[in-house]
């Protein structure tokens, strides 16, 4: 088990080189001179004299090799520069809007999964029956309907309904738990939903599968209650493909936010890369790139080391 | 996965296939329908929408529902339900343009990398793995940001392109996998002993083979990619004013008036759900017509 | 024996017993399975009754309703397709059928047990063998976390599976198939049943492991007094180990009876035709396999009166009504209206002589092939370990001439036909093809020699590709590489399906339109299309039925009589290699064994590992297995990935010292063109 952690771990390191080498090139290489296209964006007369300077304080006029270089030492020593366009530091400008993100979409991971494995085992176990129906379609509509549209539902209902709108100023959660949470509940149902839905129909086939194995039929042959078979049976076999959506889909969620912080207002991280995009700071881009990217692996990571405890054919290996 | 054995008696080449495919799917046929339905909207937009998309009336302004405007109108005073139906136009050329195009390179990809094997395959894949690592809406907005805009006849390419990127490693992995268990099959051994070019192997052997799993993918990301559109335009990255955009409807005054005037977002949101909706419905019975084992 | 043994013996008492002394009796049953093209009577009104202590075997091929009258005893039918639709299920005097679905499960693992066929997935891969040993004795007996203990190693003893007590926290993937296998037993024993039914348990193992598994449960059931309900398709396996037999086909009982009766005098043509067309090792070599014609029928719509009429050579009007299942002999019934006239199992010998060997000069030449392939031990820094797959291998084949090639499973025989095949780069050694070493040529001359060596495999269904129509697939071979023109080639497509006896209106159709047996014909024709001079045939019959297999043996024997093709024939059915084979090569763990002429080799096998295999192998006769004393191959086949050191064979072999431990013994002659590896001869 200890050497298939180490060996899980230091896969991720290649794949993290990766990631920043691609990040690095799609937004530093291809787009040519960022400094340029910035400036250039934001309209204006812009002389040669200022994109120099500009590029000397950005160190882009270094060749491309150390600008990577620099690059990679600014993130293993997490220092990533300073934004294009507030000239704070990028890790600053995360680190006051991360908290809010991170809760949100934790919080919506959590209710999702905890709805959605119960109801995809019941619609595999009433599989073609009017139960079955109902739930595939609630999941095929998950998948559907835009978070950030619900989003605005959900807000225009509180207010038609209960005539009442979640509270537009962040409050952190150890200041008052009830007005952090009358707030950020509303985003995370709209986000989990698709969360929900995906992992209900992974966890409805994969059961729908396990049902058919040779070692159901062992189980039943053997006199084993039918809700043991089920529960001890099937489940522990069908919740490791259900385990891997859980966690791939966890990059989605946080896809998710990107736009639907627009809607409730959330000054989170989703606001801010739009932002970064809307005003071509590549600088924060690359940054929140780079971020995003190492949360999916880790999500990957944590998979893996789940399906080293699920599963003992991965533990023994 | 066995792509090759499970596909009894389902050749989506015939056209019996469509009615086959309607009796044992009714869910499916009734997605196939509402897509045809928009289809034809989309085709027919001039001749079905009451009124011009972009001819702003400020006589007009955010009317709600009536005789006159089904729908509405918007803060432009122009009619909600023609720019719904133009809008069709618009999400099912970006939506099927960026799945084909992100569906077919992964599915090339993915079918190279199996056949090949070795170190070729530990390449591509060790890339794909790169690739996967970007959340799909992530890469589609640094594509957007970094290419800008490129319109032809109509459409914005690079946003074509946008969201046909994060495609491609999706695609590939799955096609992949198919491919690596129709490489496996004894008629590619046979095929291989028979002496016939890797050229003529792929083509006539590997790919009729993996049709089942592309076609299931081509549909599932034609769903994904109209959400993609929507979510894009609405953040102000994708389609621009004033061309006729569902997520784009959402957006701008609308998400700013939609308390008082929810007509205004009411009814582009649906049209996003119903479309996605009717292709994930499709997509789903077509997986299980086509391949019941095959999981995406 | 333990404590807990006595209690099973001792209830068996004569009052669970119903008045002819029958544990199970099937009695009319109907089960019916409702799919998308209709309703499937996949068994039609079946009786079937098993006497306590005596071991029944239900035989019958693919489809026939052995299996699935079986799961019908346990009520354990997939649902919602299948259904009981009529008959009782009488067990210890009570209709099973009547019970509620509680009191049915009661009955199960602990009255009766079942054992399925694949031992590679019965067992569920998350839990440890302890917690599923545990089961049905804390449900069925109550037992405590120590009791359970105690007999969960009693009962991995019994099966002779060693250091129990540490193999319960243990996982299925530890296990091999056939020592997952014991555990099935085990599992079956746990709570002392009255009954097992076994459903094919030796399938999906090689020959010496089977002969092992079927040794323990004949010895365990005669010990316990348990009653044996067996399923196989095997007639050896029934004459080795069945008190009496029921052949089934098409969803009917054809025949019953004591097994000495049915193989003595089988009273229905049905029986008759399978006892004919499998090849027999203690017999002479016949020439030309009687076989049944045809294939079974589509169970959607089976024919009316007799099913096995339509391939039935003694079929007279009379036929077309339904012969009922009737007394035909002393405790032996049938379902012929002619049952009384049956001729004799024993095959008529025909005339029909193989090619004589080496009459062509030599076409085939591998020397001392070897063949590794690198294995990732998983994980991108995993590392790497080497998996011997053939080991210094050498034999040559004549124009004309058959090679046989047999072995157990993971012994290299189909890498050595891959790498033949040149579907692999050898690791070293030479395959010398017409003069032409196949390892060394240009890729362009390689090419051109494919035309010349073709190939057939194992499995009909993914032998072709599924996208192609059977003309397709004939065709392209004429078209890609021969150069045929259209109109050329299709006058060729039809002369090929006559030659492998398929009608020419087959060409229009897909592969899954096809059976089994016609698929693999179709494998055939797309083999000849080439005009090869040496074809690899891979297992090319092991996944058909006995009665389909007979006549594609058949076809490959006249085919080479007629186009003086060479074959490389790779299997592990003894007495089918035997037919066809001018040669045979015996190979284990990537080595070769022995290697001689046929009938040198099966009168007189030199090496104890053919030796076993042979001995293995049950005949099916029951007087002949009567007389042989098996004597099964002790232990496990080894893993290719970390072979014995020295011979590799010694950790199973009667003979091996401390020198078979540390040498490896050469290939040497013993007699002329006769040789064997091993050091003892």
């Amino acid at each position: 088990m200890l050497r298939y952690l180490s060996r899980r771990v230091a896969l991720m390191v290649p794949t993290l080189f990766g990631v920043a080498l691609l990040t690095f090139i799609m937004l530093r290489v291809v787009p040519g001179d960022v400094v340029e296209v910035k400036l250039r964006a934001d309209g204006g007369h812009v002389t040669e004299e200022i994109l120099q300077r500009e590029r000397t304080r950005l160190g882009l006029d270094k060749p491309l090799p150390t600008q990577f270089v620099d690059w990679m030492a600014g993130l293993v020593t997490l220092d990533l520069g300073n934004s294009m366009w507030t000239g704070r530091p990028v890790v600053e400008e995360i680190g006051v809007r991360i908290g809010l993100t991170v809760q949100v979409a934790f919080m919506a991971a959590v209710i999702s999964v905890l709805i959605a494995i119960p109801l995809g085992t019941i619609s595999a176990l009433f599989r073609d029956t009017w139960v079955d129906y109902v739930v595939r379609v609630f999941t095929i509509a998950g998948l559907a309907v835009p978070s950030f549209w619900l989003g605005m539902i959900i807000i225009l209902m509180l207010l038609t309904v209960f005539n009442w709108s979640p509270p537009v100023t962040y409050t952190p959660f150890l200041e008052s738990p009830l007005q952090n949470m009358s707030q950020l509940i509303w985003p995370a149902l709209a986000v989990g939903y698709r969360y929900a839905a995906v992992v209900a129909r992974m966890v409805r086939s994969s059961i729908i599968e396990v049902m058919r194995e040779d070692y159901i039929r062992t189980a039943r042959a053997k006199g084993v209650f039918e809700r043991m078979v089920v529960g001890r049976h099937a489940m522990r076999n069908a919740l490791l493909p259900a385990v891997t959506i859980i966690g791939l889909e966890f990059a989605f969620l946080i896809g998710g936010l990107v736009v639907t912080e627009q809607v409730f207002n959330l000054n989170g991280i989703g606001r801010l890369f739009v932002e970064a995009i809307s005003r071509n700071d590549f600088i924060l881009i690359q940054a929140l790139v780079m971020l995003l990217a190492a949360v999916f692996v880790t999500m990957n990571l944590l998979v893996d080391l789940l399906y080293g405890v699920l599963d003992p054919r991965v533990r023994h290996a | 996965m066995s792509i090759a054995t499970a596909s009894n008696t389902a050749d989506p080449r015939r056209p019996v296939a469509i009615i086959a495919f309607c009796r044992a799917q009714p869910l499916g046929a009734a997605g196939l329908i509402v897509i045809l339905a928009m289809g034809l909207a989309a085709i027919f937009a001039e001749a079905i929408a009451p009124y011009e998309p972009e001819v702003i009336n400020f006589g007009a302004m955010l009317m709600a529902p009536s005789l006159e405007h089904p729908f509405g109108t918007d803060a432009f005073g122009r009619d909600i339900l023609t720019r719904i139906i133009y809008g069709a136009r618009t999400a099912l050329t970006i939506g099927f343009l960026s799945s084909f195009i992100g569906c077919t390179l992964g599915g090339l990809l993915g079918i190279a990398s199996a056949y090949f094997g070795g170190r070729a395959d530990l390449v591509i894949q060790r890339f794909v793995d790169v690739m996967l690592s970007f959340p799909i809406i992530i890469l589609a907005l640094v594509v957007v940001a970094v290419l800008g805009k490129t319109e032809l006849l109509g459409i914005d390419l690079n946003l074509v392109l946008a969201i046909a990127i994060p495609i491609i490693p999706r695609s590939s992995r799955v096609v992949r996998s198919a491919a690596l268990s129709v490489r496996a099959m004894p008629y590619i051994d046979a095929a291989r002993a028979g002496g016939y070019s890797a050229w003529h192997i792929i083509t006539r052997h590997m790919a009729p083979n993996v049709l089942a799993p592309y076609l299931i993918l081509l549909t599932a990301y034609i769903a994904q990619a109209i959400l993609l559109e929507a979510s894009l335009s609405f953040l102000g990255l994708g389609v621009s004013e004033p061309k006729p955009a569902w997520g784009l409807m959402l957006a701008g005054d609308s998400s700013n008036f939609y308390q008082e005037a929810p007509w205004m977002i009411l009814f582009p949101g649906l049209a996003i759900s119903l479309s996605v909706f009717a292709f994930n419905l499709f997509g789903d019975s077509l997986r299980d017509w086509l391949d019941p084992k095959f999981r995406l | 024996m333990s404590q807990l043994f006595h209690l099973g013996e001792g209830c068996q008492d004569t009052r669970t017993q119903d008045a002819n002394g029958s544990i199970l009796s099937v009695e009319g049953l109907v089960v019916e399975f409702h799919t998308s093209r209709g309703v499937v009577r996949a068994v039609d009104g079946v009786s079937w009754s098993v006497r306590a202590g005596e071991t029944l075997a239900l035989v019958g091929e693919s489809g026939c309703g052995k299996s699935v009258s079986a799961l019908a005893v346990m009520r354990l039918l997939a649902k919602p397709a299948g259904r009981i639709a009529a008959g009782r299920i009488m067990f210890q005097g009570q209709d099973l059928l009547t019970l509620s679905e509680a009191e049915m499960r009661e009955r199960r693992g602990r009255d009766i047990a079942m054992i399925f066929q694949e031992p590679m997935t019965s067992l569920n891969p998350v839990l440890t063998i302890g917690m599923q040993l545990a089961e049905p004795l804390k449900i069925h007996m109550g037992m405590n976390n120590d009791e359970v203990r105690v007999r969960s190693i009693e009962l991995l003893s019994l099966v002779g599976i060693a250091d129990a007590e540490h193999r319960l926290a243990q996982y299925p993937h530890h296990f091999s198939g056939g020592m997952r296998q014991r555990v099935m037993i085990a599992i079956g024993l746990a709570c002392n049943p009255r009954l097992i039914i076994a459903d094919e348990p030796t399938t999906a193992l090689d020959v010496t492991i089977q002969a092992q598994i079927l040794e323990l449960m004949k010895d365990l059931s005669r010990r316990l007094g348990i009653t044996l309900v067996l399923i196989t398709h095997n007639l050896g396996i029934v004459a080795r180990y069945a008190d009496r037999v029921a052949v089934m086909y098409a969803g009917r009982i054809a025949e019953e009876g004591p097994a000495a009766r049915v193989f003595g005098e089988p009273r229905h043509p049905y029986t008759v035709g399978l006892l004919r067309s499998v090849p027999r090792l203690d017999r002479p070599r016949g020439g030309t396999l009687e076989t049944i014609e045809g294939a079974p029928p589509n169970m959607l719509k089976p024919p009316s009166g007799c099913r096995f009429a339509p391939r039935c050579r003694w079929r007279q009007d009379i036929c077309a009504t339904d012969p009922a299942l009737r007394q035909v002999g002393p405790d032996q019934s049938s379902a012929c209206h002619f049952a009384e006239n049956m001729p004799p199992a024993a095959q008529p010998l025909s005339d029909y002589a193989l090619v004589p060997p080496n009459a062509g000069g030599t076409l085939v030449e591998v020397n001392g092939l070897t063949k590794h392939f690198p294995m990732r031990l998983g994980g991108f820094f995993g590392g790497f370990t080497t998996v011997r797959a053939a080991q210094d291998v050498s034999f040559r084949i004549a124009r004309g001439e058959t090679l046989g090639l047999v072995g157990e499973s993971g012994c290299g025989k189909t890498t050595v036909g891959r790498v033949v095949l040149q579907l692999e780069k050898a690791t070293g050694g030479q395959i010398l093809f017409d003069g032409e070493d196949l390892a060394t040529v240009s890729s362009q001359r390689m090419k051109a020699l494919r035309t010349r060596i073709q190939v057939i495999f194992q499995d009909p269904y993914s032998s072709l590709n599924p996208r192609m129509t059977v003309g397709g697939t004939i065709t392209e071979p004429l078209r890609k590489r021969l150069g045929f023109t259209a109109p050329a080639a299709q006058i060729r497509v039809d002369e090929l399906l006559d030659q492998v006896g398929l009608l020419r209106e087959m060409g229009e159709r897909y592969p899954h339109q096809l059976s089994g047996g016609q698929r693999q014909r179709v494998g055939i024709a797309r083999a000849l299309a080439m005009e090869p001079d040496f074809i690899v045939c891979d297992e090319p019959v092991s996944a058909l039925d006995v009665s389909i297999q007979g006549q594609i043996v058949n076809l490959l024997a006249e085919l080479q009589g007629r186009l003086g093709i060479a074959y490389l024939f790779i299997a592990h059915d003894l007495a089918v290699v035997r037919h066809l084979s001018h040669r045979i090569v015996v190979m284990y763990l990537g080595r070769v064994m022995e290697a001689a002429d046929r009938d040198a080799l099966y009168a007189d096998p030199l090496h104890p590992y053919t030796q076993a295999l042979l001995d293995a192998a049950p005949i099916p006769d029951p007087e002949v297995e009567l007389r042989r004393t098996p004597r099964a191959l002790t232990g496990e086949l080894p893993s290719p990935l970390s072979p014995p050191q020295g011979c590799v064979f010694h950790t199973r072999c009667p003979l091996a010292d401390a020198q078979c431990r540390s040498i490896i013994p050469p290939l040497r002659e013993i007699r002329p063109g006769h040789m064997a590896a091993c050091l003892k001869i």
